[in-house]
């Protein structure tokens, strides 16, 4: 298997991995500028962690990766192409596990997937129905294809969102803080997906987060964000002692709890047992 | 000023949602069970309030017009004057806001809430058009069922007339005399401009309504913002319309 193709999860044929290129890219809301001359490239098929806190920009990022916005300057491509084309997203295969899942409350589990597939025409009920039930299978949610997003837990809403990704045969996965809100074990088996998705598929992901033991478990690649500047892109080992202090600030966060804060919460009153009950 | 830029920018991707909506119309056929649901949401729920409130308008024309009319000895034409408001004017109003409130609100909601949920950018992602499967379908839905309910408002509303004109003790008009008075005046032609005034604005309220819940930016608190903003908006656009359509169908 070439080293730079992507594997269809369904049918096993090969496409060419893409790569994400990133020139320049800024982004105004007004007179708030929130992505200042972004530059990067993501590699066919690798993982590319971009974290950042909160309010860095990571989102906006990614929206302008996926084509949902323009920047204000700069370029964004896609295996060569647009990805705001309608074209594009024909030609290239671009996928977005929304944060919150955004899966379509109105629709099933099932609906949800075969969404897609029907839109497109890509096969008739029964191919889809097959193809559905395998992207459930492999992210082990085929229990909830009846179900409603409404009904499901946090994790479960994230596995069925990468379920519908992958049912877009994606050449290029994009995850916008894929472990946030989910319980240590959760999040740790989302990560691990990832990491298997890419392992068996070879497909190309961008994965923006800010959690540390993601990026050091499945990134090929990580980059920093903030304050909308990208300020360091390297291997995820450089995450074990980074030379810039506002990286090893954010990575390493040191509560001081000689704060006053904490003093007044030391000297709070003790509830009593009708308070605490 | 800014005011209106705001509304200059809304009635442009009012007509750019439009234009893209119609340019899916291929698709329709492919889109039936969608088309079905909607027909479903803007006909089949809408009746019985349409119903209710043709019914109350046609009986209180009715006893105003007999009320009116009993000195002038004109109560022989309360059949007409029902019949003409109803076809021509208050039908195609009265069910044009009453869409309005009862589906123009529930289509910006359920558009304003997947717009700030980021349904519709998994849509985009997805590479289906939001007007392709969220708009077209309502739109093609709304220019089914409007001559339905518009129909429905008249007849019911007409019969309301006729319960009043029977039982009304200063009017006393039998429905023979009430329909024959009816049917004398009220016109295939007036009927037909009824019509088109409702599909005018069924079409005008949903295009709005879809097109205020797309746009709709921020948190669950602009959900609530946007419905009464693309309810105000559509009863604005009905009275607007109301005078140069009926000035047009003249």
């Amino acid at each position: 298997m070439d080293c730079h193709a992507t594997r269809n999860p369904f049918t096993g044929a090969e496409a060419p991995a893409v790569g994400v290129k990133v020139e320049g890219v800024s982004k105004n809301y007004g007179d708030l500028q929130v992505l200042k001359r972004i530059s990067f490239e993501v590699q066919p098929g690798e993982i590319f962690v971009l974290m950042g806190p909160s309010g860095s920009g990571k989102s906006v990022l990614l929206r302008q990766i996926s084509g949902l916005e323009s920047p204000t300057a700069g370029r964004v491509t896609v295996g060569g192409l647009d990805p705001r084309l309608a074209e594009s997203r024909d030609q290239v295969r671009l996928a977005l596990v929304f944060q919150a899942g955004a899966l379509f409350n109105s629709l099933s589990v099932y609906d949800n997937l075969a969404l897609y597939p029907r839109e497109h025409r890509l096969g008739n009920e029964r191919a889809i129905r097959e193809k559905v039930l395998h992207a459930l299978r492999i992210l082990s949610v085929e229990e909830t294809a009846a179900k409603f997003p409404a009904d499901l837990s946090g994790g479960m809403k994230k596995r069925v969102s990468i379920a519908r990704a992958l049912v877009m045969e994606p050449q290029l996965l994009l995850y916008d803080e894929p472990t946030s809100e989910l319980d240590p074990v959760m999040a740790a088996t989302i990560t691990e997906i990832i990491g298997t998705l890419k392992d068996e598929f070879k497909v190309t992901s961008l994965v923006v987060s800010h959690d540390r033991d993601l990026a050091l478990s499945i990134a090929d690649r990580v980059g920093i964000l903030m304050d909308g500047h990208l300020i360091s892109v390297g291997p995820p080992a450089e995450l074990h002692a980074p030379k810039n202090p506002r990286i090893a600030d954010f990575l390493n966060p040191k509560i001081d709890i000689k704060h006053p804060r904490f003093k007044q919460l030391e000297s709070a009153p003790e509830p009593t047992n009708q308070e605490a009950s | 000023m800014k005011q209106l830029t705001l509304i200059l920018e809304g009635v442009g991707s009012t007509v750019e949602l439009l234009i893209r909506a119609a340019s899916y119309i291929g698709t329709l056929p492919r889109q039936f069970a969608r088309f079905i649901d909607q027909c479903y949401e803007i006909g089949y729920t809408t009746l019985p309030i349409v119903a209710i409130l043709s019914f109350a308008i046609g009986t209180v024309l009715a006893l105003e017009a007999g009320y009116s009319l009993q000195d002038y000895g004109g109560k022989d034409y309360i059949g007409s004057l029902v019949g003409l408001s109803m076809a021509r004017e208050l039908g195609p109003m009265m069910t044009a806001i009453l869409l309005a409130g009862r589906v123009g609100s529930a289509i910006t909601a359920e558009l304003a809430s997947m717009t700030v949920y980021q349904e519709v950018d998994a849509l985009v992602t997805m590479n289906i058009p939001p007007a392709k499967i969220l708009v077209l379908p309502r739109l093609a839905a709304v220019t089914c069922m409007m001559p339905v309910l518009l129909l429905i408002a008249n007849i019911v509303g007409w019969f309301g007339g006729a319960v009043v004109a029977r039982y009304s003790h200063f009017i006393g008009i039998g429905p023979e005399e009430y329909f024959a008075a009816l049917r004398q005046f009220v016109k295939f032609k007036d009927v037909m401009n009824g019509l088109i005034k409702a599909e005018i604005y069924g079409f005008v309220v949903v295009l709005v309504c879809c097109n205020i819940g797309l746009n709709t930016r921020g948190g669950p608190r602009e959900i609530g913002a946007a419905v009464t903003r693309a309810v105000v908006a559509s009863l604005v656009l009905i009275l607007v319309l109301d005078y140069f359509v009926t000035k047009v169908l003249l």
